[in-house]
């Protein structure tokens, strides 16, 4: 049986829906009412709070600490200056991506891994030679994602004394301490929505009292509770890659068929190939020298041939409530060229919207493909348009205090 | 050739920046036109407008939710790009001064349970009701999506236009039509009836057909706008209205930007005082301090009476077309009031949560009640107890408010243009029109009227002089049966065209017409390409 995270007390109260999947291992809420809509426009529009504590948390400290990340993770950790975020992912030796997460310097000596996927023996296993002390501290740390358009001012309004201005002043993928609630308070402008957003981490014990000041201070300004199928729309139209979802980790994968390298996920900016050896290096190198076969994409599908395919039926158009996870063959012609792996409307483009994986020829922006759709239980396609990701990026997102979002 | 051809600066003049104008111009320049929008007011919009009346609130002073804007327009103009930012409003609340209220919520069982309080029978009815209405919307759907058909025409395309809607008339299952034939002749009373027994629900249900008319819930004809409400597409019915972030002037503004996008060149505080016409042509306009600026083709988007027997003038018209302009009904009879609020409103029958606000809230308690609202304005009065759409859009869009604070906009009926003392004395009644909204209110929500921090009042009279609404008509001329498509705005001028050539009409007075739609500036665009004519 999955276990309860920190704020199971409240999160299970606040859950009328009764719908909950498990996520790592822990009971996590995908909606807690009827319809995850009045969340996703939470995110958009003022403010949402979702429990995250079933991330990976483990705390690298050491002397080589720096050097230790750097040869387990594609992105060079020694450029991220302290109180720097940096998001990447980590590979095996064939360069094919194990996981991704973030890296947060909190100190010369000490970064902490945020990850969807237990990492923690296979780190301890790379780490011989290495002067490094690794700590799994995924459950002794409990996590809250405050996200959109209000998280700022929520947030400023809870952080103890003149640290309400270091909120404010936080940029993008920077971090700082705080106290809220009596408790101390990891606070990183990071999230997965594509939107002006933090991740908070606090000690599990001190959870509750920091969840409900965050909720207090939230009321005036719009926040509700935040889902998982509510993340999985915002997460889309952020273009966000899901481990399990639209990637396998090399790790459970089968055959190499299923594996994927950085560049075959959009990643490839995060890796810093020309340093000292790391992880993954040669193939990867290898691969810039052939071109990836693959590439991650985003797809925007033609609303009108898909209002037309129900029409022949004398159907409204009809779209899975929220976003769908069925893997789809995509097209080019009548050639399968690949598969997309989530979709979505898009409430805030008023777009249909898909991640998907094609061969990397057909994989340039502007690109015309088709995507399967089922229409009446007939399996039909409908023109997708390769669009670059992400497809929903509001100036907000990286913008300082002040400016206006 | 004319000269005037030969010497004009710009494709297309269009006269006022509201909604639809911003659309039809956004359309031109998209096409590669040169043209200019001229708006009177400081702010873009027209009704469709966002001020900041109180500081650090912000009220859709006018229109104040988005009702069926045109996906394709959206699609076309790239709305979403250009700041568009819809939140669907949630559910429908009527409460009740006694008794447990309504809300009808997203799900059906939920809304099932609701209305088993007053009748059994009724939830059950309720979905298969919602279902034959979305048949019957389908079908008609089209009709606001294209030109008006012109049955009086024997133009090979026409012809073709009205076989095709024969045809899908053809495919409705024989009820649909019926129930079609119905909606489209009976009132919304008479038609609801056949459906449901409870007053508690039929009173809600009810109100959308007398939206912006001057006409009450027993009125023929009044029943066909219920199916409006059905309309919504991926949404679904209660997906078909919708808040702008940052209130309804968001969406002529994300227009606007699209148009100057596309190269339209916008002025504001540009009021338009004439529309010259030299030997049945329009050649230009002549602004307020006498500038004059020529086009190809000028465009109004104002009303049919402010643009035919203001601007024009009924000297250039044929006598048969001015009659049947001033003839052309408008006769608005509702008003707006806008709250600013320093906390949310806590009705009686919900006093916990606020789940129930996040949608609108009817004041539409029973059948009996709106007529009697009817009553009084047939008379020459507004309502004393009148229909009250209130929306809380600060809830689900704090942008426009203060936190924990609130603008609480209310949709009031009937408050009709012709008052009995005359509407030239409607700021001697302005207060106290407002003072019967909140005083209505109250009995609902005690405390509110201790809530207000500022209040806004405007009467018919005001939407005609601050907006330009003849008559204070919100849809420029009213959504009656008679009025619409190939009458609108008047027979066989339904197209856009007008008698005098190169002036065009593109606002809500021309078909489809009515809310936030953008259709009427689009098609209006799309028939000036068509023909070339710009």
């Amino acid at each position: 049986m999955p276990l309860s995270t920190p704020f199971h007390e409240r999160t299970s109260a606040a859950c009328t829906s009764l719908h909950w999947k498990d996520w790592a291992g822990y009971h996590a809420v995908c909606r807690y009412e009827h319809s995850h809509e009045p969340e996703y426009h939470a995110v958009r529009h003022a403010a949402g709070l979702l429990d995250v504590s079933p991330l990976f948390k483990i705390d690298v400290t050491g002397r080589d600490a720096a050097a230790f990340l750097a040869w387990v993770t594609a992105r060079d950790p020694g450029r991220l200056k302290i109180g720097q975020v940096g998001y990447g992912c980590w590979c095996d030796e064939d360069g094919k991506v194990l996981d991704d997460g973030t890296l947060t310097r909190w100190d010369e000596q000490h970064f902490r891994i945020t990850s969807a996927d237990p990492s923690y023996a296979w780190l301890l296993q790379n780490a011989s030679g290495f002067d490094v002390r690794l700590v799994d501290r995924t459950d002794e740390i409990a996590g809250l994602a405050l996200q959109g358009p209000t998280s700022r001012a929520i947030l400023a309004s809870v952080v103890d004394g003149a640290a309400s201005g270091d909120v404010g002043s936080l940029r993008f993928f920077r971090a700082m301490r705080a106290r809220v609630a009596g408790s101390p308070v990891e606070i990183t402008r990071t999230g997965y929505t594509g939107d002006l957003g933090y991740e908070l981490f606090m000690p599990a014990k001190k959870a509750l009292a920091v969840y409900d000041a965050l909720l207090e201070a939230g009321r005036p300004h719009g926040l509700l509770p935040l889902g998982l199928d509510a993340l999985d729309v915002l997460r889309i139209e952020a273009g966000f890659v899901l481990m399990g979802v639209d990637y396998y980790s090399a790790r459970t994968c089968l055959i190499e068929a299923q594996k994927s390298t950085p560049t075959e996920l959009g990643l490839g900016w995060t890796v810093d190939l020309e340093r000292a050896p790391f992880l993954g290096q040669r193939a990867l190198r290898r691969e810039q020298q052939t071109g990836a076969a693959w590439a991650l994409v985003g797809l925007a599908l033609d609303w009108d041939e898909f209002v037309a395919l129900h029409d022949r039926w004398g159907l409204p158009p009809q779209l899975p409530a929220g976003a769908s996870r069925l893997p789809v063959p995509v097209f080019a012609g009548r050639r399968q060229v690949g598969y997309a792996t989530s979709s979505t409307w898009s409430p805030i483009l008023k777009r249909f919207i898909a991640l998907a994986s094609v061969r990397a020829e057909h994989a340039a922006p502007g690109s015309v493909l088709r995507m399967e759709v089922t229409v009446q239980f007939e399996r039909r396609s409908v023109q997708a348009v390769v669009t670059p990701t992400p497809f929903f990026d509001p100036p907000r997102k990286r913008a300082r205090a002040g400016d206006d979002a | 050739m004319s000269d005037a051809v030969h010497s004009a600066r710009y494709d297309a003049i269009i006269v006022g920046g509201g909604h639809n104008g911003l659309v039809c111009a956004a359309y031109l320049a998209k096409a590669g036109r040169k043209v200019l929008v001229l708006e009177r007011r400081h702010v873009l919009g027209g009704a469709a407008v966002s001020e900041e009346l109180h500081p650090g609130f912000t009220f859709s002073v006018c229109s104040y939710v988005v009702s069926l804007l045109r996906p394709w327009i959206i699609e076309d103009l790239e709305l979403a790009k250009h700041g568009l930012d819809l939140i669907p409003l949630e559910m429908s609340f009527t409460p009740h001064v006694e008794g447990p209220g309504l809300c009808r919520w997203p799900e059906a069982a939920r809304t099932r349970r609701e209305i088993a309080h007053f009748s059994a029978r009724d939830a059950e009815v309720y979905p298969r009701f919602g279902q034959q209405m979305t048949r019957m919307a389908r079908f008609v759907k089209p009709l606001i999506d294209a030109p008006a058909p012109d049955p009086t025409s024997l133009s090979p395309p026409r012809l073709l236009e009205l076989l095709d809607h024969g045809r899908r008339l053809r495919q409705l299952q024989p009820d649909d039509r019926m129930a079609l034939t119905k909606l489209m002749t009976a009132s919304a009373a008479d038609f609801l009836d056949e459906w449901f027994e409870s007053d508690a629900l039929k009173a809600p249900m009810s109100c959308s057909g007398i939206i912006g008319t001057f006409l009450g819930v027993r009125s023929p004809g009044t029943a066909y706008v219920l199916l409006h409400h059905y309309m919504g597409e991926i949404d679904g019915a209660f997906r078909s209205w919708g808040f702008s972030r940052g209130g309804t002037g968001r969406v002529s503004e994300a227009i606007a930007s699209a148009a100057r996008a596309y190269g339209a060149t916008i002025r504001t505080e540009a009021e338009v005082e004439q529309i010259v016409v030299k030997g049945g042509l329009a050649t230009s306009v002549v602004l307020k301090g006498g500038e004059e600026l020529r086009a190809r083709a000028i465009v109004s988007g104002c009303d049919p009476h402010r643009t035919f027997l203001g601007l024009v003038g009924r000297e250039h018209l044929p006598d048969e077309f001015a009659a049947d302009i001033a003839r052309f009904k408008m006769r608005g009879s509702s008003g707006k009031v806008n709250l600013a609020v320093d906390r949310l409103p806590v009705f009686r029958c919900r006093p916990e949560g606020d789940e129930h606000l996040r949608g609108d809230v009817a004041i539409a308690p029973s059948m009996g009640y709106l007529e009697r609202a009817y009553d009084e304005a047939k008379y020459g009065d507004f309502s004393r107890r009148p229909y009250i759409n209130m929306v809380v859009p600060s809830l689900v869009d704090p942008s426009v408010a203060p936190p924990g604070k609130h603008v609480i906009s209310c949709f009031v009926q009937y408050a009709p243009y012709k008052i009995k003392e005359g509407p030239e004395h409607w700021p001697e009644r302005r207060e106290a029109f407002g003072d019967a909204v909140v005083d209505t209110l109250e009995e609902y929500a005690p405390g509110l009227r201790d809530s207000i921090l500022y209040r806004q009042v405007l009467t018919p009279w005001d939407l005609e002089q601050q907006i330009g609404l003849t008559e204070g008509n919100i849809f420029h001329g009213e959504l009656s049966l008679e009025q619409l498509a190939f009458q609108r705005p008047a027979p066989g001028w339904a197209r856009y065209r007008t008698p005098i050539q190169d002036l065009w009409m593109c606002g809500s007075g021309t078909h489809p017409g009515g809310g936030i739609m953008g259709a009427s500036g689009a098609l209006a665009a799309k028939a000036m390409l068509a023909g070339d004519s710009v």
